[in-house]
């Protein structure tokens, strides 16, 4: 079978299967009508998922920003100390990092994307199953047996696909935001753990601590230094006594 | 006048010659899917999807109708449409 015919498959047939087991028709109307409002309340759950799983990206996004400031940091105070090597370490680390961002940027634009689509699915939903609560008032107002069958059928077929393309919408946005939320765990992990510093990303402490001792031992050179002309100005002050 | 939907994105209103175009596609993409060549899939759907944008008109969200053909996703990947093709159970079942 075509693709384009699965597809007529899955999101034709299985409502069919269940409107054949119907038995009181405004029962099945009504059931409808409920099952529409509930996939209206999971597609507005998926959307909150998606916009919670987004935003934790975005902050990770910003901390990683922040890293790469530091770095430059880092690598100007190295060259200002003529420590070309720890200066090369920081931008090593920060080339690192600037990958993983721009991997997070693109998965930040796909569930921007995914957003979008939901949102407008959201809003032809709604409007549908509000036509259709009209469409089945009007058929139970009218009912009678020969004609109702037919017309419910026909309102039923219509919103039923449009309910399935929107499940599937809803399923299809649900995975991504899993796949984006063990993405995001795995880089908290990373980071928590260290593995990205060694890796390519933050692992600025031992930059830092090398600075430091560069900047200490600069301060004991100087402290020597100072020591030093204050016993040489005492030892000549003794000779001229 | 016949309706076709873009999964995810909504329905549209094209001409039956529009269709059998689709469906000469359709052809190839099926071709592609089986073939497992990912590039010549996303070409054809692609230009399948675009091709109803530009040449069909959007279905009134007040306007409750069946399709009569069903476009994938486009951004639907070759595993997930290998999925999509032996997998029963992809969907749950949604009462009318």
């Amino acid at each position: 079978m075509s693709l384009l015919g699965r597809m007529n498959t899955i999101l034709q047939a299985k409502a069919s299967k269940v409107l054949d087991k119907a038995e009181n028709p405004n029962e099945t109307l009504d059931y409808s009508y409920e099952r529409q409002l509930k996939l209206l309340q999971d597609v507005k759950r998926g959307l909150a998922d998606l916009v919670t799983s987004k935003r934790r990206l975005q902050l990770q996004r910003d901390q990683l920003q922040q890293n790469l400031t530091r770095l430059d940091d880092q690598a100007r105070q190295a060259l200002g100390s003529n420590r070309e090597d720890l200066a090369r370490m920081a931008l090593q680390r920060k080339a690192g990092i600037q990958q993983q961002l721009s991997s997070l940027d693109t998965q930040i634009q796909g569930l921007e994307t995914q957003q979008q689509k939901l949102t407008d699915a959201e809003q032809r939903l709604q409007t549908k199953v509000e036509t259709f609560r009209t469409t089945k008032e009007a058929i139970k107002a009218q009912y009678t047996a020969s004609t109702a069958q037919v017309k419910i059928s026909e309102a039923a077929t219509g919103i039923s696909e449009e309910m399935a393309d929107v499940g599937l919408a809803v399923q299809r946005a649900q995975d991504k935001t899993e796949q984006m939320q063990a993405r995001a765990a795995a880089l908290d992990e990373l980071t928590e753990t260290g593995a990205l510093e060694d890796l390519s990303g933050s692992g600025s402490d031992d930059i830092d601590r090398q600075l430091g001792h560069l900047a200490s031992g600069t301060d004991l050179d100087r402290q020597l230094a100072d020591l030093k002309a204050q016993l040489g100005t005492t030892e000549q002050k003794k000779l001229e006594e | 006048m016949v309706i076709v939907r873009i999964s995810g994105t909504g329905q549209f209103e094209i001409d039956d010659a529009e269709l059998k175009q689709l469906d000469t596609l359709d052809t190839k993409l099926t071709e592609a899917l089986n073939a497992g060549d990912e590039d010549a899939f996303h070409r054809y759907l692609h230009e399948m999807i675009q091709s109803v944008l530009e040449n069909g008109t959007p279905l009134p969200h007040d306007r409750v109708e069946p399709s009569q053909a069903i476009l994938p996703p486009e951004d639907m990947s070759l595993e997930e449409a290998r999925r999509f093709c032996t997998d029963e159970g992809l969907l749950e079942p949604l009462p009318a």
